[in-house]
């Protein structure tokens, strides 16, 4: 019997798939923060390390986004809990690359051009060789 | 509409971002494993860990890696910081095979091949996406229409 006939593959995918997708919601939130922040080099010449750290911490966003980064490192935990790591950390860290271009492209507005497109593709297999 | 906005100085933090990262998790794997097993019934045995000298400095680490990475998010694109940063992977393979002289596989070596790669095409682009709202700002006469002479 193969693996997703019993299901194990379909619940391998589900648990990437919650890393995946909460990875990328953590690190659309944050870029959308300090986007919406501005440079924070000029922040911290205006108003000390103290008025950029204010800054950051007092963004919803910033917050929200540290909360699904937090959501999927404890997935990332299950995950290993019940799956290969061999499988799991190469799958997750490569494929946020990918999902996190098009979510940057959808959400952030950013020009994901062909060069980015490239790049992203090129680095998500580089770190799923590494890692295997 | 994407410009390049890096100078010397960020492009400092982008490779501050990718070293501290691998390294600060290399770090904790090492004091993790000097420190054995943790059980769920002594959970309390983390907070020990936390003595441990690699850990200490994993921790450090991973902080100087967070702060520099909400930084360049404030002046670069996600598509750009992402995939610029995972050059951080290759050095610290790197490390490993002429410093600890461990072995790279093939694949190993094919996927540092494509990493570089993708970071080679990544930084000879534009770094950052203007947004109509910064545009207007800093050129408010084209924005509005009006022609300069």
């Amino acid at each position: 019997m193969s693996a997703w006939s019993d299901g194990r593959g379909m619940a391998d995918a589900a648990m990437i798939a919650a890393i995946v997708i909460s990875a990328t919601v953590g690190d659309v939130l944050i870029a959308a923060a300090m986007r919406g922040l501005g440079d924070l080099d000029e922040i911290r010449a205006q108003r000390g390390l103290g008025g950029a750290i204010g800054a950051v911490l007092g963004s919803a966003k910033f917050i929200s986004g540290v909360f699904f980064m937090a959501l999927s490192f404890f997935s990332l935990l299950f995950a290993l809990s019940h799956a290969d790591l061999s499988l799991v950390a190469p799958a997750a860290t490569s494929l946020t690359f990918v999902t996190n271009a098009v979510a940057a492209k959808i959400f952030l507005k950013e020009n994901v051009d062909r060069r980015r497109w490239i790049a992203a593709l090129f680095v998500c297999a580089g770190v799923a060789l590494m890692s295997l | 509409m994407t410009k390049s906005t890096m100078t010397f100085r960020r492009y400092v933090v982008l490779a501050i971002v990718a070293l501290t990262a691998p390294l600060g998790d290399t770090l904790l794997s090492l004091g993790m494993k000097r420190v054995g097993p943790v059980s769920l019934d002594h959970l309390s045995s983390l907070i020990y860990a936390i003595a441990t000298p690699q850990i200490l400095l994993g921790i450090a680490l991973l902080i100087c890696f967070f702060a520099s990475y909400l930084a360049s998010l404030s002046w670069a694109d996600l598509t750009f910081v992402l995939p610029a940063t995972s050059i951080g992977n290759v050095i610290v393979a790197l490390l490993a095979k002429f410093w600890l002289h461990e072995q790279i596989s093939p694949g190993r070596w094919i996927g540092i091949l494509l990493i570089t790669a993708g970071v080679g095409f990544v930084t000879q682009g534009p770094s950052y996406t203007e947004t109509c709202k910064e545009k207007s700002a800093e050129h408010p006469l084209q924005s509005a229409g009006v022609q300069q002479l």
